[in-house]
């Protein structure tokens, strides 16, 4: 891999960057390999990066049937955090975000992760305690996160509405310096291009069809739109399309797929400075570095895989994000898009091994898989390589569903991103 | 947004409806005997197709009835309406639009 | 005064109105225009073209187009004494000019004609696409803290505003038959045609004016002039009742079931002093539509060479239109570079105006026969074959070089000649504008004769018409849209009567020749970069160049290069760049245009007001607040409110200079010595009938319900399936087949939903109905031992003492007067009625409480005092005491929960492995050691001297409520702790940021544990 830096940025513009090698190739699928992932977005890219860097298991495809990271990972608000309520999820949350840390350096990809930190405002005596009790239990699992009074959220954040007369008053928040945003589409190809010189083949526009089984239950394989290719293990990593791609395995799993709505404004000059987050009342958003405000919110009520929604959730988020920012009243909603996201009923993901033999599933990430794109590709990958979960994953398994040992992550965030 | 047909009040737009997902699961008349596979099956599996999919809605803001709907995942069109208790009526299997 | 004097406007014609002087301000220069300019046309009737800056390179930038699809001519929009009003990145092509209109250039400092920021250019030669995801990636603390906030800072365009927004907006749902979109000549004769029928019709258009195209270029139907016959088609259209006009309206969004969504903008055109009382600033319309039928026209692309960005470069179209409606010159010495005949015509239309056309530079080797030749005949020179290959110019061109195209189709190295200009006319061919038609779920297909991607099979009742299908000639536009208006209306049910459909007649127009595909100029080998850049995006300053290295570094997908390079991403989305940029890529790839597709379409077609969107759904009607029938005694009363769900709850009442606590404390102790009283008409109340009534009750509830009395009342808890506790309640028996349940607060509509949802789908057999009583009846509490003293005093002659009125029981009253039902349960420990009477009598109740109670101190008590009270006797909240992740069980509520019972919702779930669990958290109470300590809600709970331990710190479990408790002197909380039941006695500690608070673990109930005084006390 030719490595990426000021000096080689500067040679290349000498030659007007006619010579810059491929980030990844475009080669043929073998005919055979250790392990298929299926799903080329930010997840699986992670875990095949992981499987070639930490197993050393570099016979290994990405498929995937459109273009790299053109899911959910190109599609999300690109938030990052790890102030999750539960000790499973902190743990799993808290690992992405030390990788995050290391990341643009580790891929020499930078990936441009911001942390500006990230505030989950609370409206009712009912948020203050779960934000407290959230913050609390952040703190003691070794989360830098803080409950702050209405007062330290108007010195973080001094465009923000905190007068009382507010429908939902603010009574305070938790806030997460660490968290922040990342950009999402570099995630996705600085991952490529790492998992790509470490020796695995990226297939794009090559399409799951069916997935292949012996006698004995094992999986030996898939069909593709470019032909079967044979494959030891198969992991799943297709947010939006899990129950699709699973039931080609006769898996039936406790998910369903909605839309999920975002947009962004024209890009204006710098105005907020941090990712703020209202599960009450329903927004979220902070600014690109392009200038443009990014603002989220919840899912459409109805499953769909039609990557769009419906226009009135849009109107709700932007009432919510008036309120709480009278100032943006005159901006402009510049684009609107959609993802399919695949949603749990606990609101934590599946990372688990199936009862296929052979085959695993990374899904259900809901809303907020971004953040966990490097944590849930590290695990993931061990659990492909030793066919057993890293002590991180184990708790996010399918067999939560038969003991009850839910992680019910709705209580603490009503919007869970 | 959707335009769905309530069975008993005529076409009205979704923000009227609440969604209930899957249709058709009947509750087992005996929980007990069952064994937690099979209970965790009827509480958390769900149907997901991509393509048509039976599933209910009530009008929440209208007569506050359930019913069934057949609608498209891919399309959001809306195929065929029919009240609780109905059979599934038939209808093409996919719509074949916008894969 | 101004020394801009409109040297460019012609002394007549055009669309203006000349009689009257707009005063505008341009950064620091005030200057005149005419109302129907638009910023535009009145900046270049004064000789402006330089507008702004680009994103990256802060490269000059001037007036491309006239409409929406501009790319480089942002402002921020002021109004003269009205700071709140301003607003970033207006288009100054769609910016009508108003009296006080001051605009100002974005993006620059100090100022548009010397940005420093124009120092970026010496840096683009390393600035090629994606730059910043190869530096910077070696150090976290420098990109976080060095480089990120410096690109911030770069960034954007406008600023936001500072003050709130003093405008009001608003939203119309409406529901048509034919939806037409787009008022040009096609729209026009698709909303004629249609309109005759007698269908309700709708035709928007985006611009102030219908016409579209013709009021851009001189043309004649029916025998009118093009503004003429617009102008007589509008009258006709507004004279019909059924026909709704909007112009000024933006139908921005295609969304699913023929919805659209439109913004007009309603007085945005007008000063403040002349827009009418009480209209809103901006209308968001919600159209349902049977038919539509878009007749959007079509965009003009420009041609990619080197330094084609100047100020002065302009499509040909828009020049032509200028002139035309705005009678003004953009230029007096012009060049013209087209790929097209169209151009031609615009070029005979300036000269005609005065301008000198230096030259018509054809990269075609053949044009087609007619304006060629017609330019040749008005003396113009006429190039063919050739490419205009760069231009020389700082803030304004002033050259442009003209290059012989070689056999291979590449410009040579040497250029003929530069030939001064002020003005570069370039047209590249046509878009039609599918963004309507995209989003509505059409596919589209790439014609290879016209050159561009057109609809393919509608998905929608829906029907493209005009250049927006492709067809660009007018007699074509004006046939389309009338026999699709005319079958719009029929598919609609209407009939359009003979010859609705027939096509408009008009003068013919020259004959034209075909466009030649030309997406850049293609430079003779080794001399590429020699010409300046080639913009494709001249918002977002992506080059053919940053294209083809995307391609290189393998960014092969549309959409991989249109984030790699940012093409069409700026604030026009893209609608000049778009179609240029997939012709490069499929160059750069080898591949035929068209075959890669294009990427997504996404609404909106031009930004929309936040405020729009949120219309009248601001400040209290964010949510509405529901309020109970005593809520204006609790304001006179100075309390404080708590939002419980939708409801506004008093939360305690702060007598003059007292604290919360100081007032809880008070209330607490007036309900545990006197008398207090609660308002209660929060809680959800459900009417439920039927013979299966009680059965139905079984299955909801974790308890047994058959043998209930009528008369008796009985406390339930509900689960889900998964065995969770959903929510809790009294319910009375009313009558054999009838109860009354109540339901938490917070959950009232969810229980409603979840009951219906099992009656109507799972037990359809079961004869119960449902109906929700929850604002027929307000709710008074009467609690405290004074209780019974008050309530024999508001129910003279009737003995509700509790010796003959049992606890758990409830009858009918007469209570101050008014028909009550008078329910003897308690919250709080103490003697309690709670009387309901018909919603609208609560305040009397109220009143009447508080008057035949003086000499008891009868006490208002809040949601706080509440708690304490329910607390102190280990009594749960739903949402409080749980977070969906309790059974009954973990709440040690195992005396409600049926064995007999084969089944309730959600018994199931109660015996998988790991809801028995025994260490699951269990609700106990605690005390702290320090009896003054009330430790805040949501603290974890840990082993002593666990948190000062290596993180993460094994948690037990964490307080639900805490408060300090006067009855018992001493704080205390409610808490859920692992295998907590079985640890009573033993001490932990309450983990707090500043260190370990030692509490022991204790039954729940701390109170009054016999339960002596729900019957009042004997002393009383």
């Amino acid at each position: 891999m030719a490595r990426y830096s000021i000096w080689s940025l500067a040679r290349n513009a000498l030659s007007h960057h006619q010579h810059w090698p491929r980030q990844w190739r475009s080669p043929e699928p073998k005919r055979h390999y250790d392990v298929i992932i299926v799903g080329g977005g930010g997840h699986g890219l992670a875990t095949a990066y992981y499987l070639a860097k930490e197993h050393d298991i570099t016979n290994v495809a990405v498929l995937e049937k459109g273009w790299l990271g053109g899911g959910n990972t190109g599609r999300n608000t690109t938030i990052v955090r790890s102030n999750y309520l539960w000790d499973e999820s902190a743990a799993l949350y808290e690992l992405s975000l030390k990788l995050w840390e290391g990341l643009s350096k580790d891929l020499n990809y930078n990936v441009m992760l911001s942390q500006r930190g990230v505030l989950n405002l609370a409206h009712s005596l009912g948020d203050v305690r779960a934000g407290r009790r959230r913050a609390e239990a952040n703190r003691l699992n070794g989360i830098d996160s803080v409950w702050l009074e209405p007062a330290g959220v108007k010195k973080i954040v001094s465009i923000i509405n905190t007068s009382s007369t507010l429908r939902y008053p603010i009574l305070g928040s938790t806030w997460q310096p660490r968290g922040g945003v990342a950009r999402h589409d570099a995630v996705a190809w600085g991952y490529a291009r790492a998992a790509d010189a470490r020796g695995v083949d990226i297939i794009q526009n090559c399409e799951v069809t069916g997935l292949c089984r012996d006698t004995a239950g094992r999986i030996t394989g898939v069909e593709t739109t470019r032909g079967p290719i044979a494959a030891g293990k198969v992991g799943i990593v297709a947010a939006g399309h899990t129950s699709v791609l699973a039931a080609m395995a006769d898996i039936r799993l406790p998910i369903q797929s909605h839309p999920l709505q975002a947009l962004v404004s024209e890009p204006i000059k710098r105005v907020l400075d941090c990712v703020v987050m209202s599960g009450a009342i329903h927004v979220y958003v902070s600014q690109s570095d392009k200038g443009e405000l990014v603002i989220g919110a919840g899912i459409d009520g109805y499953n769909s895989y039609a990557q769009r929604g419906s226009f009135h959730v849009l109107e709700h988020q932007t009432a919510a994000l008036v309120e709480l920012f009278p100032i943006f009243a005159r901006l402009r909603m510049m684009r609107t898009w959609g993802g399919i996201v695949d949603t749990c009923p606990d609101a934590s993901p599946i990372l688990s091994r199936t009862p296929v033999p052979g085959l695993y599933i990374n899904g259900g990430w809901g809303t907020g898989g971004f953040k966990a794109t490097p944590g849930s590709g590290f695990v993931f990958a061990h659990t492909i390589a030793r066919d057993e979960p890293h002590p991180v994953n184990a708790p996010f398994s399918l067999d939560r569903f038969v003991t009850g040992a839910l992680i019910d992550e709705h209580g603490a965030a009503a919007v869970a991103h | 947004m959707l335009l769905i047909e309530c069975p008993w009040c005529g076409p009205r737009e979704e923000p009227e409806f609440s969604y209930g997902g899957q249709a058709h699961l009947a509750r087992p008349a005996d929980p007990a005997a069952l064994s937690d596979e099979d209970w965790a099956s009827f509480v958390f599996l769900r149907d997901n197709p991509k393509g048509v999919f039976a599933e209910r809605w009530c009008h929440a803001a209208g007569c506050r009835r359930w019913f069934n709907v057949l609608r498209d995942t891919v399309s959001h069109r809306v195929l065929a309406v029919y009240r609780m208790g109905e059979a599934r009526p038939s209808v093409p299997e996919t719509e074949g639009a916008g894969r | 005064m101004s020394d801009r004097t409109q040297d460019y406007r012609l002394p007549a014609g055009g669309l203006i109105d000349r009689t009257r002087r707009i005063r505008f301000r341009f950064n620091h220069e005030w200057m005149d225009g005419h109302p129907g300019d638009t910023l535009a046309s009145a900046l270049l009737a004064n000789g402006i073209h330089l507008v702004g800056r680009s994103m990256k390179y802060h490269r000059p930038r001037g007036i491309l187009a006239a409409g929406a699809e501009d790319p480089g001519a942002l402002i921020q929009r002021r109004v003269t004494g009205e700071p709140a009003r301003t607003d970033p990145n207006w288009r100054a092509t769609q910016t009508a000019l108003v009296d006080g209109l001051e605009a100002e250039s974005v993006n620059v400092w100090p100022s548009v004609e010397r940005d420093l920021g124009a120092v970026m250019g010496a840096l683009s030669p390393v600035m090629g696409a994606g730059f910043y995801y190869k530096i910077m990636q070696g150090s976290r603390f420098m990109w976080q803290r060095v480089y990120e906030p410096l690109i911030r800072k770069a960034a954007g365009f406008g600023t936001c505003p500072d003050l709130p927004d003093p405008d009001r907006y608003e939203q119309r749902h409406v529901h048509c038959d034919v939806l037409v979109v787009g008022g040009g000549p096609a729209g026009l004769a698709a909303a004629r045609a249609a309109a005759r029928s007698g269908a309700r019709v709708i035709l928007a258009d985006e611009d102030e004016r219908f016409g579209g195209s013709l009021l851009a270029r001189p043309r004649t139907v029916e025998g009118h002039a093009g503004p003429e016959w617009v102008a007589s088609v509008k009258a006709m259209l507004k004279a019909n009742p059924e026909v709704r006009l909007l112009p000024r309206t933006t139908v921005f969004g295609y969304y699913d079931g023929n919805y659209l969504m439109a913004l007009e903008r309603v007085t945005d055109h007008v000063s403040l002093a002349e827009a009418p009382a009480g209209a809103p600033r901006q209308r968001l319309w919600h159209i349902r539509a049977k038919r539509v039928v878009l007749a959007t026209g079509a965009h003009e692309r420009p041609l990619v060479f080197g330094d084609n960005d100047r100020p002065g470069i302009m499509l040909a179209g828009a020049a032509q239109e200028y002139l035309h409606r705005w009678a003004v010159l953009p230029g007096r010495d012009v060049v013209v570079f087209t790929t097209n005949d169209r151009a031609y015509e615009a070029a005979l239309d300036l000269h005609t105006a005065g301008a000198t056309i230096h030259a018509i530079v054809d990269a075609r080797a053949e044009p087609g026969p007619a304006l060629p030749a017609a330019a040749r005949a008005a003396g113009i020179r006429v190039v063919t074959g050739y490419v205009v290959a760069g231009t020389t110019g700082k803030t304004h061109i002033t050259g442009a070089s003209i290059n012989k195209l070689q056999a291979d189709g590449r410009a040579q190295p040497h250029c003929l000649e530069t030939i001064p200009c002020d003005l570069l006319l370039v047209s590249g061919g046509l878009s039609p504008v599918v963004h309507l038609f995209s989003q509505s779920g059409g596919k589209l297909r790439y014609d290879t004769d016209r050159l561009a991607f057109v609809p393919d099979r509608a998905v929608q009742a829906q029907a493209s018409v005009g250049a927006c299908a492709g067809t660009f000639d007018l007699a074509g536009c004006l046939a389309e849209g009338a026999a699709a208006g005319a079958e719009a209306a029929r598919l609609a049910g209407f009939d359009p009567g003979r010859g609705a459909g027939e096509a408009p007649a008009c003068d013919s127009e020259p004959a034209l020749g075909s466009d030649s595909p030309l997406w850049q100029v293609r430079y003779a080998k080794g001399t590429e970069f020699d010409w300046g850049k080639p913009f494709v995006d001249l918002q977002n300053d992506t080059t053919a160049h940053d294209i083809q290295q995307a391609a290189r570094e393998g960014f092969e997908s549309v959409e991989h290069v249109k984030r790699y390079t940012l093409t069409g991403f700026g604030t026009d989305q893209g609608k000049t760049a778009n179609i240029n940029g997939l012709g490069v890529l499929a160059e750069a790839l080898g591949r035929p245009m068209g075959e890669a597709g294009t990427t997504t379409f996404r609404p909106p077609y031009t930004p929309v007001t936040f405020a729009a969107m949120a219309g009248r759904d601001r400040g209290d009607h964010l949510d509405p607040a529901r309020l109970t029938a005593i809520h204006d005694r609790h304001v006179a009363m100075g309390a404080e409110f708590e939002d419980v769900g939708q409801w506004k709850r008093p939360w305690y009442y702060p007598r003059a200079g007292e604290s919360l606590h100081e007032a809880v404390a008070r209330e607490c102790q007036a309900v545990r010595e006197g008398v207090g009283i609660l308002d209660a008409s929060t809680l959800g109340k459900i009417d439920i009938q039927g013979p299966d009534a009680a059965e139905f009750l079984n299955r909801v509830y974790t308890n047994a319900w058959k043998k209930l009395a009528v008369g008796r009342v009985r406390y339930g808890l509900m689960c889900r399936e998964d065995g969770m506790v959903f929510d809790d309640g009294t319910t009375a028996r009313i009558a054999e087949d009838r109860f009354l349940m109540t339901t938490t607060t917070g959950g009232a509509a969810a229980v409603m939903d979840h009951l219906e949802d099992y009656l109507q789908t799972e037990w359809p057999d079961l004869r119960v109905r449902l109906t929700s009583v929850t604002e027929q009846w307000s709710t008074v509490g009467i609690a405290g031992p004074k209780a019974g003293i008050l309530m024999a005093r508001l129910a003279s002659g009737q003995d509700l003492s509790p010796e003959s009125f049992p606890f758990m029981s409830w009858r009918p009253a007469i209570v101050a007067g008014l028909h009550a039902r008078v329910f003897r349960i308690s919250f709080t420990g103490e003697l309690q009625y709670e009387v309901n009477v018909p919603w609208h009598q609560g305040g009397a109740l109220w009143d009447a409480i508080l008057r035949v109670g003086v000499d008891l101190g009868v006490t208002p008590y809040g949601t706080e005092t509440m708690h304490v009270l329910r607390a102190e006797k280990g009594f749960i909240i739903v949402g409080q005491e749980t977070d969906g992740c309790q059974t009954p069980l973990d709440l040690g509520m195992d005396w409600i929960v049926s064995k007999q019972k084969p089944d309730f919702i959600g018994k199931r779930s109660l015996s998988r492995s790991d809801t028995a669990r025994p260490d699951r958290r269990q609700l106990v109470g605690l005390m702290p050691k320090d009896k003054r300590r009330v430790v805040p809600e949501g603290s974890q709970i840990v082993e002593p001297g666990a948190s000062r331990g290596p993180k993460p710190v094994p948690m037990l479990g964490f307080v639900t409520s805490a408060y300090w408790s006067p009855a018992l002197e001493s704080g205390f909380a409610l808490a859920l702790v692992a295998g907590g039941r079985a640890r009573l006695g033993v001490t932990v500690s309450v983990a707090l940021p500043s260190g370990e608070v030692p509490a022991v673990i204790c039954d729940p109930v701390m109170f009054d544990k016999e339960g002596a005084r729900r019957d009042g006390l004997p002393a009383a």
